[in-house]
């Protein structure tokens, strides 16, 4: 997002209004990769993932008149992506409704616990280098693609894309609380794998 | 979460992400800071929780592909009309 702040988000949206293919290119190119990752949580191929990014950029040219800079740039084409993405995984049969938390599901496996208090406690994960390997960061890609995708898409946007929760908010138009708990359990769960891994 | 009485492992291990996205009111915080100071298993799980946020953080995306770059400039053209 450097090169997107350093032209300044008007200039840019005022490019794009513009037609400027070049201002269009690098946007594409700075953004396609993460909307990639985020739609493909919603839709069962990768395939169907580009479609719902193409779709997504038709709607940020046809839109783009009326964007009004109350959020960024940036959270409005991801609003549009999500919507795109979410109706499309619908479609195909993957995706749950969203604003479902799910029932309850504890951060740890509850007999661990003896009174509330650790019988089993975590132990030290030994070899931190380990968690720098590709095979640790394929695993806990894997991890978060067998997420439900609320909880995917939210551990996705604020762990590996680095949007702020207010940012993750504004997309997803939950509150700060479901936020919260989704990226609770979505962490919690991929600790759990790596805690598995790592023994 | 009564604040009379000392907080469980299994409520700090619910508490963690709220205490890391500083959410958690002053009295809460501190409820939570002495229960690590006298918690082993609830500092380590803390621990694995921040290296577990890191360790995600370092996944990259791949660059976008080829094809769909190719794609999408046609789609803007199409769309805003524009010489191919």
């Amino acid at each position: 997002m450097q090169e997107l702040a350093a032209a300044g988000e008007q200039g840019l949206v005022d490019a794009l209004r513009r037609g400027d293919e070049e201002a269009f290119a690098s946007l594409v190119e700075e953004l396609s990769p993460s909307m990639l990752r985020v739609a493909r949580l919603y839709v069962p191929t990768q395939a169907i993932a580009e479609d719902v990014v193409q779709e997504a950029w038709v709607g940020v040219l046809r839109g783009i008149d009326r964007f009004e800079s109350r959020s960024s740039l940036r959270t409005w084409i991801f609003r549009i992506l999500t919507n795109i993405a979410k109706t499309r995984g619908i479609r195909e049969g993957r995706s749950v409704p969203f604003s479902s938390l799910g029932g309850d599901e504890p951060a740890v496996d509850p007999e661990r616990f003896l009174g509330g208090h650790w019988a089993a406690p975590p132990r030290a994960w030994e070899g931190g280098e380990r968690l720098e390997a590709k095979e640790t960061l394929d695993l806990i890609e894997s991890e978060i693609a067998k997420l439900p995708p609320a909880q995917g898409v939210v551990i996705t946007m604020r762990d590996i894309e680095g949007f702020d929760s207010e940012e993750v908010r504004n997309v997803l138009g939950v509150s700060e609380t479901n936020q919260r708990v989704l990226l609770h359990r979505a962490r919690s769960k991929v600790r759990r794998a790596l805690e598995e891994y790592m023994a | 979460m009564r604040p009379d009485r000392e907080l469980r492992c299994v409520e700090v291990v619910e508490l963690v992400t709220a205490y890391l996205e500083r959410r958690l009111g002053a009295p809460e915080v501190e409820r939570f800071e002495r229960h690590l100071t006298a918690c082993d298993g609830c500092t380590t799980y803390l621990d694995q929780m921040r290296v577990t946020i890191a360790a995600t953080g370092r996944i990259r995306d791949d660059d976008i592909p080829a094809g769909l770059f190719e794609r999408l400039v046609a789609t803007f053209r199409l769309v805003t009309g524009g010489a191919p």
